[in-house]
Parts: C-alpha cells; sequence; structure tokens
C-alpha cells in the first residue's frame, strides 16, 4: 500500500511558523527511496529541534547505511517546535519525516537516539502526533516498533513502557540485524503478529524488550529483583561494539541542511570509547574498549565528505581527540592538505598538556589564536584525585602559559560541582586556579591581554560508571557553591575583571538526575510533565523546575530518594540486567578508591586494570601507530 | 580580484521557505563544490565575496529575480559559471542569468520589483472592487514591525501598477487546484520597503478584503523603472556584451503585456 505526501497540508501550515525551511527537507545528499519497493522501513527519530538533530553523527550514519541496504528505506523526522505542533493538531496532520514527509505511522521501525534524557518529552509529542499510542502494550499491529538507542539507551527504564524495544551500543550492525529480522518476519507473513516480532528480537539477546521482564519491589521501594517473564528472553542484554571502525567509514556523504543548524561542519569520529577513566564519564565507560580509525580513512573521509558537503570546516570527534595515536601526523598532514583553501580544521575534546597546544596551533595556521578549551573538571587536587581527571595544578598552569605566550588570548576551563565528596573549598578553587593562569598569562605574555572563561556544569551521576551509587548534590548546595565562586571572582580587584564564570543553575541537574537514575516508575512523572505541556526540557526557555516537581508529587514518585540518596553495594540498580560490559565489583572498587582518593592509570598504557569489558564482549584495544602518513591531495 | 560577475537566481517551490541567510550558506557551499575560484577577504577570518544585492525576497516568498555578485581570483566565464552554480545548488535555487560586471553598481539600478500575489479561493469580485479602491487612494497608511519597531508609513504611492485577474495556473512551482485571484503589482523600492503582505493590508484597510487562506506570493522581476512598460526593466542591459546583441534578458518577460 503506497503512502501519500503530507507535504501540501503541511506546506499551508508553513507560512504561519518560524523557521519554516527546517521541516522542507530536501538537504543536500538526503536520499528519498521509493516506497513500494522497500519492505522494511525505518523512521530515525532524533528528538530534538531539527537545529540539534540534523547534524547528530548517530542518526547521519544509521540513515546512510540502511538507505544503502536493498529493499530498506530510512527517512528522518525531528521535534517540531510547538508553534508548528499546534497548527498540525489544529489541522489534524500527524508527525511526518522530512525526506518525503510520510506519516510516521506507516513505517515498520521509528527508531529513536537518545544522547540525552531530556528528549523524553520530545519522543512523547511525536508519538501522539503520529498517532501511535504512548504506551507499548496499546500498540497493535499497525503501529511501528519504538525502539530507543544512544547513550540514554543504557537505562530505558524510565521509557520502559513507552519503549517496544532497546538497544545498547553501536548501531552499525545492530540495525542491519534488526532490519533483516522485520524482513524476515514480514516475508512469512507476519506471524504471530507484534508480539512474535519482539520475541524474535529479544531472543538474539541483542534487544532489549522491556516488556519480556518484569520488576519486583521491596516494600521499602528499592528493587528485589528484575527476570524475564517468559522463556527463551536473556536474563541479561549486551551493548553492541563495532571493532573495525575502518570498515564502516560513515558518514560518507553528510547531510547538509539549508536551515541553520547548531554545527555547520563535517564531523569524522576519528575514535571510539575512551580508557582515561574519568569517573563522571559515562560516555567513556560505556563505549570501551577504544578502537581508532586509521590516519589513512581518516584523511579518505575527510576529503570526500568536504567535496560532498562544501563545508569549511572539519571536526575531529572523539573523547579525547589528541589521544588518537596518530594524532600529530593526522593533524599535520591535514593542515598542509587543505592550507591555503580556508578550510578550518577543529578538535573537540582536548587534554590539558602542552602537546595540545602544538596540534591547536597546528590547526589555526593560517586563522586566528582566539580560543582554546581545557577541562580540569575538578577545581583542587583532591577534587581531581575523586574524579581520576589527572591533571595538576602545575599541569594546567604550564599548558595554560604556554598557550598565552604563543599568541592565544582566551582560555576557557570546564569545571563541574557537585561532584561526590565535593566540599565548599573544592569549588571556590576554581577562583583560585583561574586567578593563579591569568597572573602566569601576564607574567609571561608581559600584557595584561590575557583572558579566562570558567564554565561550570552541574554533576549528574550516571547509571554504568563509579558513581552510580552516589549521592547527587542537592540544588540548594549547587547555587550556594556557585554564588560563592560568583562572588569570590567579582570581588577580586587584581584578577577578577579578566575572569568570565559561565553556570546554569542546580534545578535542571536533578531532572536529569531523575531521568538517568529512575526505574520504571518514574515514567509515570514523565508522562504527567508532558500532559501538563512540557517539551523541549533541554531548552532553558521550555524547560519548568516546577512542573517536574508537581509531576512527581502527582505520581508518588520521590525525587530525593531517587537523586540524593547514596545507593549501598548490594542494591539491585534499575539497569543492573543491561550489560555494558563494565565488571560490578570493578565499578564499586572504583567508587571505593575515588571515595579514598586513588587514581587509576589509562590501560592504553599501563596493565589492564580489569575494568571486565574486553573480555566480557569479546573485544580489545585497537590503537595504531600504523607509521602511513597523509599524503598531499591531487590537485586537479 | 579579477573580475566580478553578476548573478540573477530563483528562490522556487519548497525553497521559497528558506530566508536570506539560508540561502547565503547555501551559495557559499555550492561554490566550493562547484570549484569556483571565488576571491577572499583579507584579514584573520576571510570570507568570500559574494554579494546580495537589492532587498532579499522575504522567508516564504518566491522569486525569479533575486541577484548576487561574485569576486573571483581569475576570469571566468559568465555561462560556465551559470551552469556550474545551477548544478551545485539544490532545486529550487535556480541560476537563471550570469553577466560580467562592467562599470555602475548594480544596486543603483534595483529600482521597483515586479510581484505577482496568488490568492487561493479568493472572490475575483471582492478582489476587483478591493483594487479599485486601493488605486483610487491617495495615501494608505499601514503598520508593520520592523527590526526598528512598529513602522507606520504610506502604501500607496510607491505602487506604481496594481491590477487583478481571474486564474487558475502556476507559478513557482506551487500548485493550486481551486480557482484563484491573481494580483499583479509594480512597486517602486523605497525606505521603508512595502512589501507585497503590506499592500494586502492595505486591501484589507481600504476594502475590508482578506483572503480566505495564506497567499503565495512571487517576485517576478526587479531593475531599473522603464515608463514604456510600466514596470521593470533588465538590469543586466548595460553589462551585456554588445557582440551578443541578439540574447536580452530574461528580466520582465513575466510582466510582459499584463502590465
Amino acid at each position: 500500500m503506497s503512502v501519500e505526501s503530507l507535504f501540501p497540508r503541511l506546506e499551508a501550515l508553513l507560512p504561519k511558523v518560524s523557521k519554516p525551511i527546517q521541516y522542507v527537507g530536501g538537504e543536500l545528499n538526503s536520499t528519498v527511496k521509493d516506497w513500494d519497493e522497500a519492505t522494511v522501513r525505518w523512521a530515525l527519530m532524533y528528538p530534538d529541534a531539527y537545529e540539534v538533530g540534523l547534524p547528530n553523527q548517530g542518526v547521519q550514519i544509521l540513515y546512510e547505511i540502511l538507505n544503502e541496504l536493498p529493499e530498506t528505506l530510512a527517512e528522518r523526522t525531528y521535534a517540531v517546535w510547538p508553534d508548528l505542533e499546534a497548527l498540525m493538531r489544529a489541522e489534524g496532520v500527524p508527525q511526518f519525516t522530512v525526506d518525503a514527509h510520510r506519516p510516521v505511522r506507516a513505517f515498520d521501525v521509528l527508531g529513536l537516539s537518545f544522547s540525552t534524557e531530556l528528549g523524553y518529552t520530545n519522543m512523547l509529542t511525536a508519538l501522539d502526533l503520529a498517532g501511535i499510542p504512548l504506551l507499548s502494550a496499546d500498540r497493535g499491529d499497525d503501529d511501528p516498533i519504538v525502539l530507543a538507542g544512544g547513550h540514554a539507551a543504557f537505562n530505558p527504564e524510565p521509557i520502559a513502557d513507552f519503549l517496544d524495544a532497546a538497544v545498547l551500543g553501536d548501531g552499525e550492525q545492530i540495525a542491519i540485524a534488526i532490519t533483516e529480522v522485520v524482513r524476515e518476519w514480514k516475508a512469512e507473513g507476519s506471524p504471530g503478529g507484534r508480539d512474535e516480532l519482539l520475541m524474535r528480537l529479544a531472543e538474539s539477546g541483542g534487544v532489549y524488550v522491556p516488556r519480556f521482564y518484569d520488576v519486583d519491589y521491596h516494600a521499602d521501594g528499592r528493587i528485589q529483583r528484575v527476570a524475564p517473564n517468559r522463556s527463551g528472553v536473556p536474563w541479561r542484554v549486551h551493548k553492541h561494539t563495532v571493532m573495525d571502525l575502518d570498515e564502516w567509514p560513515y558518514p560518507k556523504k553528510p547531510l547538509v541542511p539549508l536551515a541553520e543548524t547548531v554545527h555547520e561542519r563535517f564531523s569524522v569520529e576519528i575514535f571510539r570509547g575512551c580508557t582515561r577513566g574519568c569517573r563522571f564519564c559515562q560516555a567513556g565507560m560505556i563505549t570501551r574498549p577504544v578502537r581508532e580509525r586509521s590516519i589513512t580513512t581518516i584523511g579518505d573521509m575527510v576529503e570526500a565528505g568536504v567535496k560532498a558537503s562544501g563545508f569549511n570546516e572539519v571536526g575531529l570527534l572523539s573523547l579525547s581527540s589528541a589521544d588518537h595515536s596518530e594524532i600529530g601526523e593526522v593533524a599535520k598532514g591535514l593542515a598542509d592538505r587543505y592550507e591555503g583553501t580556508n578550510t578550518s580544521l577543529s578538535l573537540p575534546s582536548t587534554r590539558v598538556d602542552a602537546f595540545n597546544i602544538d596540534l591547536a596551533n597546528e590547526f589555526s595556521r593560517n586563522g586566528r589564536r582566539s580560543g582554546l578549551t581545557f577541562a580540569p573538571e575538578g577545581g583542587s587536587e583532591r577534587m581531581r584525585k575523586v574524579i581520576n581527571k589527572m591533571v595538576t595544578e602545575e599541569d594546567l598552569i604550564r599548558t595554560v602559559t604556554t598557550a598565552y605566550t604563543q599568541g592565544w588570548r582566551q582560555v576557557k576551563l570546564y569545571f563541574m560541582c557537585g561532584l561526590p565528596t565535593e566540599e565548599d573549598a573544592d569549588v571556590l578553587g576554581i577562583a583560585d586556579l583561574a586567578r593563579k593562569v591569568i597572573q602566569a598569562g601576564r607574567e609571561a605574555t608581559g600584557s595584561r591581554d590575557v583572558r579566562c572563561t570558567v564554565s561550570i556544569g552541574g554533576f549528574v551521576p550516571k547509571p554504568h560508571t563509579p558513581f552510580q551509587w552516589a549521592a547527587q548534590a542537592d540544588h540548594e548546595t549547587v547555587d550556594r557553591r556557585l554564588k560563592a565562586l560568583k562572588d569570590a571572582l567579582r570581588g577580586d580587584k587584581e584578577y577578577g575583571r579578566a575572569i568570565g564564570m559561565r553556570y546554569h543553575d542546580g534545578k535542571p541537574s536533578i531532572v536529569e538526575g531523575l531521568l538517568s537514575r529512575g526505574d520504571r516508575r518514574v515514567g509515570a512523572v514523565i508522562r504527567a510533565v508532558w500532559e501538563d505541556g512540557g517539551r523541549f526540557d533541554g531548552w532553558s526557555e521550555h524547560f519548568s523546575y516546577q512542573r517536574w516537581m508537581d509531576a512527581a508529587d502527582k505520581a508518588g514518585v520521590d525525587v530525593g530518594w531517587y537523586t540524593t540518596r547514596e545507593r549501598e553495594e548490594n542494591e539491585v540498580l534499575p539497569w543492573d540486567h543491561l550489560d555494558a560490559g563494565l565488571d560490578r565489583e570493578w565499578l564499586w572498587q572504583d567508587w571505593q578508591d575515588a571515595v579514598n582518593d586513588v587514581e587509576v592509570e589509562d590501560c592504553r598504557w599501563t596493565p589492564c586494570y580489569d575494568c571486565g569489558v574486553c573480555p566480557t564482549m569479546g573485544t580489545e584495544i585497537q590503537i595504531g601507530p600504523t607509521g602511513k602518513k597523509l599524503l598531499p591531495l591531487t590537485v586537479v | 580580484m579579477a573580475q566580478r560577475l553578476r548573478v540573477r537566481y530563483a528562490k522556487r517551490g519548497r525553497l521559497r521557505f528558506t530566508s536570506h541567510r539560508d540561502i547565503s550558506r547555501a551559495v557559499e557551499r555550492a561554490v566550493r563544490r562547484a570549484d569556483v575560484p571565488v576571491a577572499f577577504s583579507a584579514g584573520f577570518s576571510p570570507h568570500p565575496k559574494i554579494s546580495y544585492v537589492g532587498a532579499a525576497a522575504p522567508t516564504g516568498v518566491a522569486s525569479e529575480a533575486e541577484y548576487l555578485e561574485i569576486g573571483v581570483t581569475r576570469e571566468y566565464d559568465p555561462d560556465r559559471l551559470r551552469a556550474e552554480l545551477d548544478d551545485s545548488l539544490p532545486p529550487g535555487l535556480d541560476v537563471l542569468d550570469v553577466v560580467a560586471a562592467t562599470s555602475g553598481s548594480l544596486a543603483d539600478r534595483l529600482e521597483c520589483s515586479a510581484w505577482e500575489i496568488r490568492l487561493p479561493g479568493a472572490d475575483p469580485a471582492l478582489a476587483g472592487e478591493a483594487v479599485e479602491r486601493f488605486n483610487a487612494a491617495e495615501r494608505i497608511e499601514v503598520e508593520r514591525l520592523t527590526k526598528k519597531g512598529m513602522r507606520r508609513f504610506d502604501a500607496r504611492e510607491v505602487v506604481l501598477n496594481l491590477h487583478a485577474i481571474e486564474g487558475g495556473e502556476t507559478t513557482a512551482g506551487q500548485a493550486s487546484s481551486q480557482s484563484c485571484v491573481i494580483l499583479r503589482m509594480v512597486v517602486r523600492h523605497a525606505t521603508p520597503a512595502v512589501r507585497p503582505d503590506d499592500v494586502l493590508t492595505g486591501l484589507r484597510l481600504v476594502a475590508d478584503f482578506a483572503p480566505p487562506s495564506p497567499p503565495e506570493v512571487t517576485r517576478l522581476a526587479q531593475g531599473p523603472l522603464d515608463v514604456h512598460i510600466g514596470g521593470p526593466a533588465d538590469p543586466f542591459g548595460p553589462d551585456r556584451d554588445t557582440t551578443r546583441g541578439g540574447e536580452t534578458g530574461p528580466a520582465g518577460e513575466h510582466v510582459d503585456g499584463d502590465l
């Protein structure tokens, strides 16, 4: 059965909304395939505004891989802003894809990529606009399989009732595997309906189907156990790991939007995973081991991507890009290739050391040396030991001084507030550090024209990290410490004016904490917030703390119990049946080490410390050097 | 910079929803993909020398006559640029005409615009009457929120020619099956600019005329005011190579005959 384009009906609404171009589609390198020739059809959603969702690497990679498969099509859909949502409701226009403007409900799978929990309410809007029942239990054979991925899917329990399935880890191979399961089931005439399809996915061991697991609770509210409720369903569901990134060189043809988006560049992931062992960092824990993309593949991808997109900026992405074993050669090779072409290179996520200044200098060869960013994360030496961010004050001062003397005028430093064991003095230490940075910068350059901005985020304990047992700091504490820091900086006559401070208040972190470490009972809060009009919770102008607290009250959920309560070793955590490969005993030991200021070295350069991932997942660290170099591009 | 090339382009169909900034990013990228030897400004953050001439058609308004100038580092064949840039831009941003700049400012030549406003489902008799009253008025004050806040200005004087016709055909890729009133007009450029929506506001003020569905607006041409045709002439006229005398610019073709 063919599906009609919703565009003519949507078009009539577009003159009345802001930034209508975001709903029009037609991006360069986007794909529209024939509906009837496909047997498996995916709608891929990034549950935030188009301007945030379009550049998302995960969605772009899966979009391209799925569309390369025969008899398979993939289209994209994003959260619509409230102005269009109101018009769509008034005119009965359902949630649509931007590629061919097909109704989302007509697809076989709706795949949602959650980088953050704050997209949960947007998922409910999309389901509701699509005409898909919000609860998995209410869906019928005509509804798509609603499938979540992304980092937040490592604890999908708060949205378990809204999901049919979730996958953990790298999506490339499992998306193809799911496609084949769906294709086979449809070819057989969809035997057993939706339930059998979900069962086939669950049996594989690589797809989590929440409805096949029951959660029992103790009288005091803690989880007693999570267990399969039918035979054939595995007790634990494992994450997926792509082992050879050179075999998966996506995106090959990046989407180039007409609308303005948050990242206007071509991004290449230069490696996946990180074993630095920062204890607060969920990404570093759940994406292990480190798998590098080779220098030659990086060079080929950059060349093809720039040509196919016309972007004038290339971003080399990873969790700590300077750690690539051949980053020096990559930087020099790319800088040579693109010298004089007005193509700029950027390296987000850098460490604090002098080598990074060399890299930054290489990347800014023909540009301006404006600002450099480092992330010490903790304000005091002790705090940095607790979080295993191995940066000494001397390292930081030396690195920043080098940057100032080499012409960089502005240094940005990232910190967190509300870390486990943190005291007021640790946060005030940020002011001391910033003062010393400016002082050293002025001495080294003989100029007062050096600036430093401290940017402070609220810490949220995350599942599958050593801090998963920790008590989150309440927002009053965080706000009090931030105010004390602000006063300290403002009151500093000598250095205060050279130091800027950026921060957010502590309330959104509490909601993020509730959603991060919540269990299935938190789903009622999400639904109540959404019913009360909650949308775009990642946007401060749309976020309402009061709305979340009211909804929690209504649902009988004690927010403090989920956020500021420290867990004991033996408590069953909502995500214990989801396997990121990390050994639970190792995580607990690392939590104890944190409290005792004991540091752990990176296993790329020191012996294995038994986090458990490689043996459990059958993976191993894959790093260079390959010894290869980037040759100059031939001029046409 | 060795040469300046003047480009006339259209924004059509779905791409009428692009804003001026969207177009500027799309053109920059298209130029890079097509390997056009565009000149860059000097300084710390070099920018390609691409400038947009005249007031851009607003977001949501289609156009057959938008203009930009590109500086190139070596002599470049205008026809080659037309073909390459058109290939490189997404369908809907279509390059129609390219000439090498001679002396004189292109901006100064863009004195007036010819507009078409399609009003699907509107009553032809009511529209005709509203147009008559509009034309009969000497001054029609309208208000619009501009960048400088709410402005009040006359929307009548700069409207040189406004008439309504009945029609059902399509322009700019916008399909319309139902009966439809088409307004055509020539508006002299002024500050603040009188835009098609200001004229619609004027029609509402003088005759309480309000279209039943969103108007579909297209800029048909821009150029120097030609008193003989009562509308814009080809702004590339002075730039065109005399050896190619047989070729005349397409600007104004949509309004010939109707005005």
